[in-house]
């Protein structure tokens, strides 16, 4: 086990960090634009190493490795930052992905115009969950979460309003952007607008990280009671988090619901809300890059080699226990600074 | 609406009794565990799902009970029944002693916080359903049929069969023994000491992983028997089949006061009732809504459950 500790101490994530604060402004604009570029020409990038034999690297690209980036990086904001474990994600993921179905199909709105309604309605309903379960701590929370999952994808499967069992057939696909064109045959242009809607995440995770609403959340996580004793209204910043990352999944279901052109229930099983939680779990808890870095692989992995395709659910339920236990931070942990202080017990 | 609850109430009551047994028994897997780690046992539904496969396995491979139609000679019915329901408990004990071991021990010896130890548990208890979903493919799994469903007899409408008789029966036994088990056994005054501080009992001598292990042993094989008369009942099985029973018999274990033994019996109980009359009224596909509304609303009116404060000095 020695290989593991030198393991153990390898911290990318300040290095990295360490790194990008001794950079000149000019530096950290070439080095971000030239990551950005780099995401953008991915869709090109499909012939050789990267190819996937399993499906259309194109459409892996859009789903599931941008929009699990995407997701990850929603739940992050939940589990990571505020330290709440949420095992409903799906739920808003389904919310967003049946109101661009329903709107899409009985009115003349397209997908951009869905957009903010979608949102809208998953942030709603993760603030009607939010008000009686965010009263809960720990583990009560995340079986109430689940409940919820399970609640909206049992309603949509009784309900025959909204198809029922069969789902909802025929959704139309976004406009064409100018001369981009959206046809599932060729998704690059699925593929940018994920990117898009990944950077103006990554944006807000930023913003909000060095301002009030982050540093609540990080008090939160830390020390709940001491937190509320700080004068931190904890449950207005729980309820915030857990709406900003019911956003996130709400914007994601949109999209997928535009790029699917068909979605039922059986779509929005409690697995998904897990494979989410592992990509957040298994990158690094809390840190956006180990968040993006382990959604990536975690989706990806399973479209290149055959073999954990069949098994996808089983790997990743291996990939929670195998991280928790030997390197609980994921791969690229938070920053040390953040990390929470547990008083050993010993045995 | 409530005609059929009302045409057909005594029989109702008699099948929510039978389910709240079942209740009843999955939801000691949870208390218990929770009792002495303060932490939901996730796993517990794949425990319930490994008896339930154990039973099958020895009733159709080992003893070759492979025809249904048949009535079983008494002697070997009477080996049947006490095998799988030895069988079963042995396996889903061993699965949580094994669940114990893999997800929870080294991050209780580290010290790690609870949410790292949740996310664990979710992991082993995915890994264990997908192992089961993989060697079935994904295929119920039948289970000849082992008992002839025979009426013994009848009072206001209600039918008592002789699996639903045996499950009753069964199951009360079980719980008294466990019962009195954790009220006066060493072993089970250990558990209890664990449970109302574990620092204490630890400067007592008491070997804490010990004491977990055994509780998730004797957890395990209560679900282990719940597994039995659940398949001897509905004579099929799943990889799947501990979800939806797992949270309702967490429910249930909510609703009397999780983490304590004798709330689970009341809340095993009353939520198999309520289960049955609500399926009467709104129809059985809103069954799993209703557990968790009732879930949502013990914990958000009542956490500490109904019976959490009155009876706090039998926890386990």
């Amino acid at each position: 086990m020695k290989f593991l500790s030198v393991f153990k101490d390898l911290n990318l994530r300040d290095k990295g960090a360490e790194f990008w604060e001794n950079s000149s402004p000019t530096k950290r604009k070439v080095i971000a634009t030239s990551l950005v570029g780099l995401a953008a020409l991915l869709p090109f990038m499909g012939v050789g190493i990267l190819d996937t034999p399993v499906s259309d690297y194109g459409a892996v690209l859009v789903y599931p490795v941008g929009m699990f980036i995407l997701m990850a990086l929603g739940l992050n904001i939940v589990v990571g930052k505020s330290g709440l474990l949420d095992l409903g994600y799906v739920a808003f993921f389904a919310i967003g992905a049946y109101t661009m179905a329903i709107l899409g199909t009985h009115t003349s709105l397209n997908t951009w115009e869905i957009m903010p309604i979608g949102i809208a309605l998953a942030m709603l309903a993760g603030f009607i969950l939010g008000l009686p379960a965010l009263r809960l701590r720990g583990d009560y929370l995340a079986i109430v979460t689940l409940g919820f999952g399970e609640i909206v994808r049992i309603s949509a499967l009784n309900t025959k309003a909204i198809g029922g069992p069969n789902g909802i057939a025929n959704i139309p696909v976004p406009p064409s952007i100018g001369p981009i064109k959206f046809n599932l045959n060729d998704q690059k242009a699925y593929f940018w607008v994920v990117l898009i809607m990944i950077l103006l995440t990554i944006w807000m995770i930023r913003r909000l990280s060095v301002r009030r609403a982050g540093r609540a959340w990080e008090a939160i996580r830390q020390d709940e009671d001491v937190a509320e004793l700080m004068g931190v209204n904890t449950l207005r910043y729980k309820l915030w988090s857990f709406s900003l990352g019911a956003a996130i999944g709400g914007a994601a279901g949109v999209l997928y619901g535009s790029k699917t052109l068909f979605i039922a229930p059986e779509m929005f099983t409690l697995n998904v809300s897990i494979l989410i939680l592992a990509c957040v779990v298994f990158g690094g808890m809390g840190n956006i890059w180990g968040v993006m870095v382990g959604a990536a692989i975690l989706a990806y992995l399973p479209e290149r080699i055959r073999f954990i395709s069949d098994a996808r659910l089983f790997v990743f339920g291996l990939a929670l226990v195998i991280t928790m236990n030997f390197r609980p931070d994921g791969i690229l942990p938070r920053k040390k600074r953040e990390k929470v202080i547990v008083k050993k017990v010993s045995n | 609406m409530f005609d059929t609850l009302i045409d057909q109430f005594w029989s109702l009551t008699l099948s929510g009794i039978a389910l709240g047994f079942i209740y009843v028994l999955v939801s000691l897997g949870y208390t218990m565990v929770y009792g002495v780690l303060r932490m939901i046992n996730f796993a517990n539904s794949e425990i319930f799902m490994f008896g339930t496969f154990a039973t099958i396995i020895i009733s159709r491979d080992f003893l070759g009970n492979v025809d249904g139609s048949k009535t079983l000679p008494l002697p070997k019915l009477l080996l049947t029944i006490s095998l799988c329901l030895i069988g079963s408990m042995i396996v889903s004990g061993l699965v949580a002693v094994f669940v114990e071991l893999v997800a929870y021990r080294r991050l209780r010896a580290r010290g790690t916080n609870k949410l790292a130890t949740l996310i664990s548990a979710i992991g082993i208890s995915i890994v264990l359903s997908e192992f089961m979903r993989m060697i079935t493919h994904s295929r119920p799994t039948l289970n000849p049929r082992i008992l002839e469903k025979k009426s013994l007899f009848e009072i206001a409408g209600a039918n008592f069969r002789i699996d639903t008789v045996l499950t009753i029966v069964f199951a009360a036994v079980l719980f008294f023994v466990l019962d009195r088990f954790v009220k006066f056994s060493r072993l089970g005054r250990a558990i209890r000491a664990v449970s109302m501080n574990e620092d204490a009992s630890k400067l007592m001598g008491i070997d804490l992983n010990r004491v977990i292990s055994a509780t998730f042993l004797i957890g395990g094989m209560m679900s282990g028997a719940a597994a039995f008369f659940y398949t001897l009942t509905y004579e099929n099985t799943k990889f799947n089949v501990g979800f939806t029973l797992g949270l309702a018999a967490f429910t249930a274990a909510v609703i009397g006061g999780i983490g304590n033994i004798r709330g689970a019996f009341f809340g095993g109980l009353s939520l198999g009732l309520v289960e049955v009359y609500a399926s009467a009224v709104l129809g059985t596909q809103w069954k799993s809504v209703t557990v968790f509304v009732i879930l949502v609303l013990v914990l958000v009116v009542k956490p500490s459950g109904i019976f959490g404060e009155a009876v706090q000095q039998t926890r386990a």
